[in-house]
């Protein structure tokens, strides 16, 4: 059912690249409900996965229980070929959830939010050192918000929340970035903005998981794409040429090249 | 003669300053986690471990941080746990803890009065001992929502992400539980165990009528309640009211002087928000001529950018100069 694109051993491929997210016959109940079955998915070293499937179909269960968030009934799961459990290295892992429309009680700031995203680099009980400012400082130009940095969260548009969600997990510095469907509500320039963002980071070889509805602008960066099926992988491999999940047939297209997306600058548009 | 030639005075302000201080700090991380009637329930809990000490001859303060705690952890895991049915959970625990507190009393044979000082606070019979331990726990709170501010704000916010960069979410909310009871049991000889609640929550509501970040919320928040807990008790002593009251209707004052100014801000702030840069094919109607008036810096009309121009709010308009006419963006 599967096309089996990851026959390799983990970790082969001459021996050099290592996994970044493995899963092996993983299963995942929520409350009684089996959500995910039967998941095979490695996930290598400079890849940019796209996991697609309907509403209801798992992906987002899928993502946020290869980070842990979700405790899985059975299987293997590893990252960076460590099990979850087990699993410390978190400032290798930065993860972009979905736009939140609540905001919290207590109004923060824009660079407090992308602040938190040096916690997994930070000590206990001792404050911001210099690399963590300039860490939160470039994430936040990077989505063109430095100038709203003391602003209240709650002031800022959907777009724009978003785009702090965006620079929270940039501000990681991590080598894994785990979008969750950042095409939902967010209009096309933004995401069209998010590729610009993500461009120079896929070509430094950073690792890319994420979860879409339609590959839409993201087709340019996407190496391989997922699709699930009422909680089974049922296709593993180039990224469905039409960028659409209606038309997506179980076999495989040669991979399009795409160099006609029209390159936008920023998030200005 | 001045009140602080008064022992039982500069005893019951120290108490006041460390309970008023450490209070918001705590109740910002339960605002923010909306949360904000959980001071409440673990104060009605902590009814039941006040009735414990005065049964068993313990000291009330230590019976009631005891229960206040295994309280506040009982909510924290309503909380974690049902989604659905937790505020009937919370309701459940909350009402068992007064009446078994009432109850318990009762069977100690305390009377009223005895319950009234917990329920309502009774600064001015804090005795030196207590007082030490008053400060030392609030110190300890004080401590470690300053310190470890951080992570809990980013606990409180968004869970998950914490999660993710490896801050053990559930440890957090143990401790933000634990800090709730601790300063609900150090307040109760303050503010009493029914008022606690309020000076946990309310200056944490007027801080934020003026701030936009977490970390002035919480300082203003720590500091108002500070002011209104010192204020309070002085303000007790020359008219000779209940402090606890007293304090918190002083904050309460401070949050009715503040809305007004917080409102005009947001108003203002709103008014000024960027327009969303539109398309610029949408549609928009085109006013051919200029109507005697040139909209400027100083025009009063509120200025109003709008992708990469300014749009003036007139009279409901949003009026956008554009060549020799006007455009109703």
């Amino acid at each position: 059912m599967t096309p089996a694109t990851d026959g390799q051993a983990p970790g082969q491929a001459g021996g050099r690249v290592g996994t970044v997210i493995q899963i092996t016959d993983g299963n995942l109940t929520l409350g009684s409900r089996p959500v995910l079955r039967g998941i095979n998915l490695t996930v290598r070293r400079g890849e940019v996965v796209a996991i697609l499937g309907s509403n209801g179909s798992g992906k987002s269960t899928l993502i946020r229980g290869a980070l842990g968030l979700i405790p899985w009934g059975a299987g293997d799961v590893r990252l960076f070929d460590t099990p979850l459990k087990d699993f410390r290295d978190w400032q290798r892992v930065g993860y972009v959830p979905q736009l939140m429309t609540a905001t919290s009680g207590v109004p923060a700031t824009v660079a407090e939010v992308v602040g938190a995203g040096r916690l997994s680099r930070r000590r206990l009980l001792l404050p911001m050192r210099h690399a963590d400012r300039q860490a939160v400082r470039r994430a936040l130009e990077s989505v063109d918000l430095l100038d709203r940095r003391s602003d209240a969260l709650s002031q800022l548009s959907g777009g724009q929340q978003h785009r702090v969600l965006i620079a929270r997990a940039l501000a990681v510095e991590p080598d894994l970035f785990v979008l969750d469907e950042p095409n939902a509500g967010i209009d096309h320039a933004s995401q069209l903005g998010l590729v610009t963002t993500l461009r120079p980071l896929v070509a430094a070889g950073a690792t890319v998981v994420i979860v879409l509805h339609d590959l839409g602008p993201f087709e340019e960066l996407i190496d391989r794409a997922v699709v699930l099926r009422d909680g089974r992988m049922v296709y593993d491999g180039a990224p469905p040429q039409d960028g659409s999940l209606h038309e997506f047939h179980t076999h495989h297209h040669p991979r399009r090249v795409v160099d006609t997306v029209p390159m936008r600058s920023g998030w200005d548009l | 003669m001045s009140f602080l030639d008064y022992e039982f005075m500069v005893r019951a302000l120290r108490a006041a300053l460390f309970t008023g201080i450490a209070a918001p700090a705590v109740g910002t991380y339960l605002v923010q986690r909306r949360l904000a009637l959980m001071g409440d329930g673990i104060g009605h809990i902590a009814v039941t471990g006040v009735g414990l000490g005065l049964l068993t001859g313990q000291s009330p303060v230590w019976t009631a941080v005891a229960v206040a705690i295994v309280g506040g952890l009982l909510i924290e895991f309503v909380r974690e746990r049902g989604r659905t049915s937790g505020d009937v959970a919370l309701a459940l625990i909350f009402y068992g803890g007064i009446a078994g507190g009432v109850l318990v009393t009762g069977l100690a044979g305390g009377s009223a009065q005895t319950l009234h000082n917990y329920l309502f606070g009774s600064i001015a019979t804090v005795d030196s001992t207590d007082v030490w331990t008053v400060i030392a726990l609030a110190a300890a709170v004080i401590f470690l929502a300053g310190g470890l501010a951080p992570q809990l704000f980013a606990v409180c916010q968004d869970e998950e992400f914490a999660r993710v960069t490896g801050v053990r979410v559930r440890a957090y909310n143990v401790l933000t539980s634990v800090m709730a009871a601790v300063t609900v049991t150090v307040a109760m000889r303050t503010v009493g165990l029914l008022l606690v609640s309020a000076l946990m929550v309310v200056p944490v509501a007027t801080a934020q009528q003026l701030t936009r970040g977490f970390k002035v919320t919480l300082v203003t928040a720590m500091a108002l309640g500070g002011v209104a807990a010192v204020a309070g008790v002085v303000t007790s002593f020359y008219i000779n009211v209940a402090p606890g009251a007293t304090i918190v209707v002083l904050a309460l004052a401070g949050f009715v002087a503040a809305w007004p100014v917080g409102s005009l801000v947001r108003y203002r702030r709103r008014v000024r928000a960027p327009f969303q840069a539109g398309d610029d094919a949408l549609p928009h109607t085109v006013v051919p001529e200029l109507h005697g008036h040139t909209h400027g810096d100083d025009c009063g009309h509120p200025a109003v950018p709008h992708g990469d121009h300014v749009d003036y709010v007139h009279g409901g308009h949003r009026h956008a100069t554009h060549g020799d006419h006007y455009d109703e963006h």
